[in-house]
């Protein structure tokens, strides 16, 4: 089943234009009991296909473990994007990136590519401090216009530092980690498992939580 | 499965410039915003914007049946039209932008700081910051915001498949909600202090279906909950209080103006909204403001639309007699 249309074809094709370096597309999944992994395999092909500087590589949580533990891959389906040099820079999706979420994924793509726009000096600075691991969840529905700003943010912030990695999380198909951390309302942002807030907030707000965890 | 991709969003557009002085600089891209955009570029202005979310809240609209032209269109497709038709006049969008402060300096001319430091400078304002949900402002609410207590029933409700929910309020917003929510929810229970204002045709929708029940003159006093949210307290028109066990809370009671931007700077009404004259005007020459942030009553979006355009407009005028 194909997800993209021409009219959608044709505006990510012209979106992927602005794309500088080549990114991989790592998916992880799993045969048997994962529902998603399927369409969200077949979604990735037809992205692959926009673009030559999209590449694509379908790996299994389980046959290629070495893998997922260096991506830190715990379920399936699950999305790491990766740079020119086929390396980890923090950036995840677990859950198929469909319905709003598509607007995080695409920036996702075009950010790793090294076509973002850098963030303020202000926060530079600030980020400089980071020197321990940082984790960051975002908890979305596909329904929600307002949580991949939300995964965008939590991602760039993933890029501008080595020590943060950031993941969207699909609360509907992983919900037993949604329910771990009460998720009843998206998006939310959970950060090292322990300091959280709700809704899409100012990068000011994602900077001052993660402070937090480098006391 | 179906995608909701957001071209105009995720589109670049051009880069705002520290370096330029704009005839117009706009705060917000609802439909205030954008019309306002559209009008100012059309009438040979230099325009930039600011934004945090494009659309505005029309993004948290499932159907809109009532802007002139278009029958029914969801939101987001409304939007969609809306974002197109300014991406074609090229115009530079701040994306992601929390404006942090506007001043006038005594040359007349406005200076806004975007957050990370950024300058911008322009001859013109236009204030379209929109508005957010209105509270209950009752016990539990905060505690319990983002274990039950939810704001967007689009963004939530498929967290609450086969579960209870209440709906807070009695206006189109809570009636569109809760017959957005009946279709994934148990049973939605709407809970209104007085009576229903919704427009006829919707309250007629909602009478149709099965799991939606109607409590009216009954207010909530309480959000109860454990961990999560697994009742709330309220009070009917006799005094008397019951107590309603739910496992969600969607407040759709109305929306407060985002003013912290003009607090200070320009007058404000009692409500917190920013007084404008017909003319879009608000007490600051240079300053004008449209839609859901402005004392303009009944907050629309071909309202705000309209006022966006008349906006721009006078904006134009404003700046044809400073030359």
């Amino acid at each position: 089943m194909k997800l993209l249309n021409d009219d959608l074809r044709n505006q990510l094709k012209e979106v992927f234009q602005d794309m500088k370096d080549d990114v991989t597309i790592a998916v992880f999944t799993k045969s048997g009991t994962c529902n998603t992994c399927t369409e969200t395999i077949s979604f990735m092909e037809e992205i692959e296909t926009l673009s030559d500087k999209i590449h694509l590589k379908k790996l299994d949580i389980e046959n290629d473990a070495e893998l997922a533990k260096a991506y830190d891959v715990q379920m399936v389906p699950s999305i790491v994007l990766l740079n020119k040099d086929e390396a980890y820079v923090g950036i995840k999706f677990n859950g198929i990136p469909a319905g709003h979420e598509i607007n995080s994924f695409i920036p996702g793509i075009l950010e790793v590519s090294g076509s973002g726009e850098q963030l303020p000096e202000g926060f530079l600075k600030q980020l400089e401090t980071v020197k321990k691991p940082v984790n960051i969840k975002v908890f979305v529905t596909l329904s929600c216009p307002h949580c991949p700003g939300a995964v965008q943010k939590a991602h760039k912030l993933a890029l501008e530092n080595e020590f943060i990695n950031a993941e969207m999380i699909e609360a509907q198909t992983f919900d037993e980690i949604s329910n771990k951390f009460n998720v009843s309302s998206v998006p939310k942002i959970v950060i090292n498992d322990q300091y959280e807030f709700v809704g899409n907030q100012p990068l000011e707000v994602f900077v001052e939580e993660i402070q937090k965890t480098q006391a | 499965m179906n995608l909701n991709f957001d071209f105009g969003s995720v589109k670049k557009s051009p880069a705002l410039d520290e370096n330029i002085l704009y005839d117009v600089l706009i705060i917000g891209t609802g439909p205030a915003g954008l019309n306002a955009a559209l009008y100012a570029k059309r009438k040979g202005l230099s325009v930039g914007m600011f934004t945090s979310k494009m659309g505005g809240q029309v993004v948290d609209t499932s159907i809109v049946e009532n802007y002139l032209g278009i029958q029914q269109v969801t939101g987001e497709q409304l939007v969609e039209q809306f974002v197109a038709h300014v991406n074609a006049l090229k115009i530079p969008i701040l994306k992601d932008a929390e404006v942090l402060k506007i001043k006038k300096d005594e040359d007349g001319l406005f200076k806004i700081q975007a957050s990370g430091f950024k300058i911008y400078r322009s001859k013109t304002v236009i204030m379209t910051t929109g508005s957010k949900p209105r509270k209950l402002g009752v016990k539990g609410e905060d505690t319990y915001l983002g274990r039950g207590v939810a704001y967007c029933a689009i963004c939530d409700g498929p967290l609450f498949e086969d579960r209870n929910v209440i709906v807070a309020g009695g206006g189109n917003s809570a009636i569109e909600a809760a017959i957005d929510l009946s279709k994934v929810a148990k049973h939605v229970q709407v809970v209104h202090r007085s009576q229903l204002r919704a427009d006829q045709i919707i309250v007629d929708k909602l009478k149709n279906i099965q799991n939606i029940d109607i409590l009216l003159e009954t207010k909530i006093v309480e959000v109860k909950g454990d961990q999560l949210v697994n009742g709330i307290i309220a009070e009917d028109k006799s005094g008397k209080t019951i107590e309603i066990p739910t496992d969600g809370v969607f407040v759709e009671i109305g929306y407060l103006p985002n003013n912290a931007l003009a607090k200070g700077l320009v007058e404000l009404n009692d409500h917190g909204e920013v007084k404008v004259n017909l003319r879009a005007e608000t007490s600051l020459p240079g300053l004008f403001a449209a839609g859901d942030v402005t004392d303009v009553p009944y907050k629309q979006i071909v309202i705000s639309a309209g006022d966006g355009a008349k906006a721009a407009l006078s904006a134009n005028d404003y700046i044809n007699k400073m030359k």
